[in-house]
């Protein structure tokens, strides 16, 4: 999608909260911002590298444990009479935490689990989210198990001089969200057409070719895992300081399964593709909620994902993108890698 | 002393199951590159397919379960030719997301139909359960280690010494081969699916009554049939009746000496330590992996 169509897209998102005033529409659309931000991390994954990680939701989950533990503070025993002992700090402090952390759980999983690659690869990320989250819920001198961590602190910024904003209200956390998704969207953009980017992209088409012309394969992978966490870390501290109250459920299968639903629907690989397929599905349980029972909306969830697989194999943006003119004009190096790489592995 | 025979009983009940569980999954993703992940879903059929025929059609406990396993191969060969057989020749991403969107379909259909509550199946036994000096254990319980050890036998007969058997191992190894020497790929596909489902179907029918059944109950099942794959390398069939025993054992030690909380978290700790130290499982053959 070329600049100008981002621009007019960013401008709409800052715009919505002019027409669109009703809290529960809003509250919809804040979730699903938070998600679209997890969904973009995975397609850096999963579309610029070709690795499927079902396990994404554990560094979503990781970051807003780690956010909001960082502002509530706790009091551990670890062995005997010695304990770990945090006092608050400010959920700003939580957030960059937040990113850290997970990032750095991105390259422990990254360099244990890159030697093996397809189904293997899958089931390794499957069960690391699981035993994530089975420590969640056993772990409860830390996490508080299954009575979930209440009471976490909105985030706070400083303001140099004007003293300190909370962000209490949806729509202030409506901007917070998409500036986060913005900066995001850029990180992958600028990343994506760095060299790093098009050495993805190689491994991806063909990993015996790209390793002969010397790309180091661990390297480039984890460095996508590593960047990839993070943002799923800063997603899961933006849901916490949001939500304000996090369980075990955090962790569920099913979120992993959203993100990927919203990745693939709107076209893996494409920039813009985890937006448009957020938008869509991040709002379509709005939709259905009045005329289904939650089953049958679960029903149309599955049966959606397997129509689009069977229709729009490549997704939203890809098909779509062509027919519109919108589709990237030939000028950068990266640019002439990127309509190959889209059409054979989308 | 007395605790760890007990433990011991109780892992040869679990692990005969959880071994039906592993050959049906292993025989899917060997011989089909499918991973497959309505797997749990058949096995929550089963078990509700034996409160259906027990409870509501009245028929005998003993009947209930041939009918359970042919109920569960019926719906793996209709969910391969609906949803599979169209996606031949796509990569194994393609299938695997079509196969998540079949499983949370399926399941969220089970939660409508059969409703959020635990149900339990009434089964013929006695209560008191059979007592050998410091070990004890339900009549149930040693009628489902048989019925797992009969199901296991047919099922390596079944590979070893059929024709269709014949088939699908030749289609495992190579399956453009395979096809040229006659082999109908296509329904040794849909046949391979069909037993694995009907295995995943048995042992959810087993353990069914054992335990009390309720629609996300197929979701840990899978997992540990992952596990059991993993372990005993793809594709085999001794790997996956070896490594069902090894993960009950796994289960059983950890919840009765570290925690019943880390009890289920067994199977993964195992998917992720094989990978790393042995990502072609204890038993393979040396296959690819990838």
């Amino acid at each position: 999608m070329n600049r100008i169509a981002t621009l007019i897209c960013l401008a709409v998102f800052i715009s919505v909260p002019l027409w669109l005033t009703d809290p529960y529409l809003l509250n919809a659309l804040i979730t699903t911002g938070i998600f679209i931000i997890g969904a973009m991390s995975l397609n850096l994954l999963l579309g610029f590298t070709g690795q499927l990680s079902l396990g994404h939701i554990a560094f979503f989950g990781i970051g807003a444990y780690v956010s909001a533990l960082t502002s509530l503070g706790f009091d551990v025993p670890i062995v005997g009479d010695f304990h770990i002992v945090h006092v608050p700090w400010p959920p700003i402090a939580g957030f960059v935490l937040a990113i850290l952390i997970s990032g750095f759980c991105g390259y422990l999983v990254g360099r244990l689990s890159f030697s093996v690659r397809g189904a293997y690869f899958v089931i390794v990320t499957i069960s690391f989210a699981e035993v994530v989250r089975l420590v969640a819920l056993n772990w409860v001198e830390l996490t508080q198990g299954p009575l979930a961590l209440t009471n976490i602190p909105s985030i706070t910024i400083g303001l140099p001089g004007l003293g300190y904003l909370v962000l209490k209200t949806k729509l202030q956390n409506y901007y917070l969200v998409l500036a986060v998704a913005a900066l995001s969207y850029l990180l992958i953009s600028r990343l994506v057409h760095s060299h790093y980017g098009r050495a993805m992209r190689g491994l991806m088409e063909n990993e015996t070719l790209a390793v002969a012309v010397g790309i180091d394969v661990t390297k480039t992978l984890t460095l996508a895992a590593i960047i990839s966490a993070g943002i799923a870390g800063a997603a899961g501290s933006l849901y916490a300081h949001y939500i304000r109250i996090i369980d075990p459920d955090v962790f569920a299968f099913i979120s992993t399964v959203t993100m990927v639903i919203m990745v693939v629907s709107g076209g893996k690989g494409s920039l813009a593709g985890p937006v448009i397929g957020g938008v869509i599905f991040g709002l379509l349980p709005v939709f259905l909620r009045p005329i289904m029972p939650p089953e049958a909306q679960w029903i149309t969830y599955g049966g959606v994902l397997i129509a689009i697989l069977f229709v729009l194999p490549r997704g939203i943006v890809p098909t779509l993108a062509p027919l519109l003119g919108l589709s990237r004009k030939p000028g950068g190096a990266a640019a002439k890698v990127a309509p190959r790489a889209a059409e054979e592995h989308a | 002393m007395a605790q760890l025979l007990q433990h011991l009983v109780n892992t040869l009940v679990l692990g005969g199951t959880y071994a039906l569980l592993g050959i049906g999954l292993t025989l899917i993703f060997g011989i089909m590159n499918v991973v497959n992940f309505t797997h749990g879903v058949l096995y929550t059929f089963g078990a509700y397919m034996m409160f259906i025929v027990v409870h509501q059609l009245g028929v005998n406990f003993f009947l209930a379960l041939p009918l359970a396993i042919v109920a569960g191969w019926l719906l793996g060969a209709a969910i391969e030719i609906l949803l599979l057989r169209p996606l031949r020749g796509s990569d194994i991403d393609t299938t695997m997301l079509v196969m998540i969107g079949a499983w949370i379909a399926m399941q969220s259909g089970a939660l409508w139909i059969w409703g959020g509550v635990a149900k339990s199946v009434n089964n013929p036994f006695p209560d008191a359960p059979l007592v050998l000096g410091p070990v004890s254990v339900s009549w149930l319980r040693l009628f489902v280690l048989a019925a797992a050890a009969l199901l296991i036998v047919i099922a390596y007969l079944l590979i070893n010494r059929t024709k269709l058997g014949r088939a699908m191992r030749a289609t495992f190894q190579d399956h453009d081969t395979a096809a040229l020497m006659g082999v109908n790929v296509s329904w040794v596909y849909t046949s391979t699916f069909a037993i694995g489902s009907s295995l995943a179907a048995a042992a959810g029918a087993l353990l069914g009554p054992v335990y009390v059944i309720f629609p996300q109950m197929g979701d840990l099942a899978a997992v540990k049939a992952f596990a059991i794959v993993i372990l005993g390398g793809l594709g085999n069939i001794t790997g996956a009746v070896i490594g069902g025993f090894i993960l009950a054992l796994a289960e059983e030690l950890g919840a009765g000496y570290v925690s019943s909380g880390y009890r289920d978290a067994m199977g993964f700790l195992i998917i992720i330590a094989v990978l790393i130290f042995k990502p072609t499982g204890l038993f393979a053959r040396a296959e690819r992996v990838g």
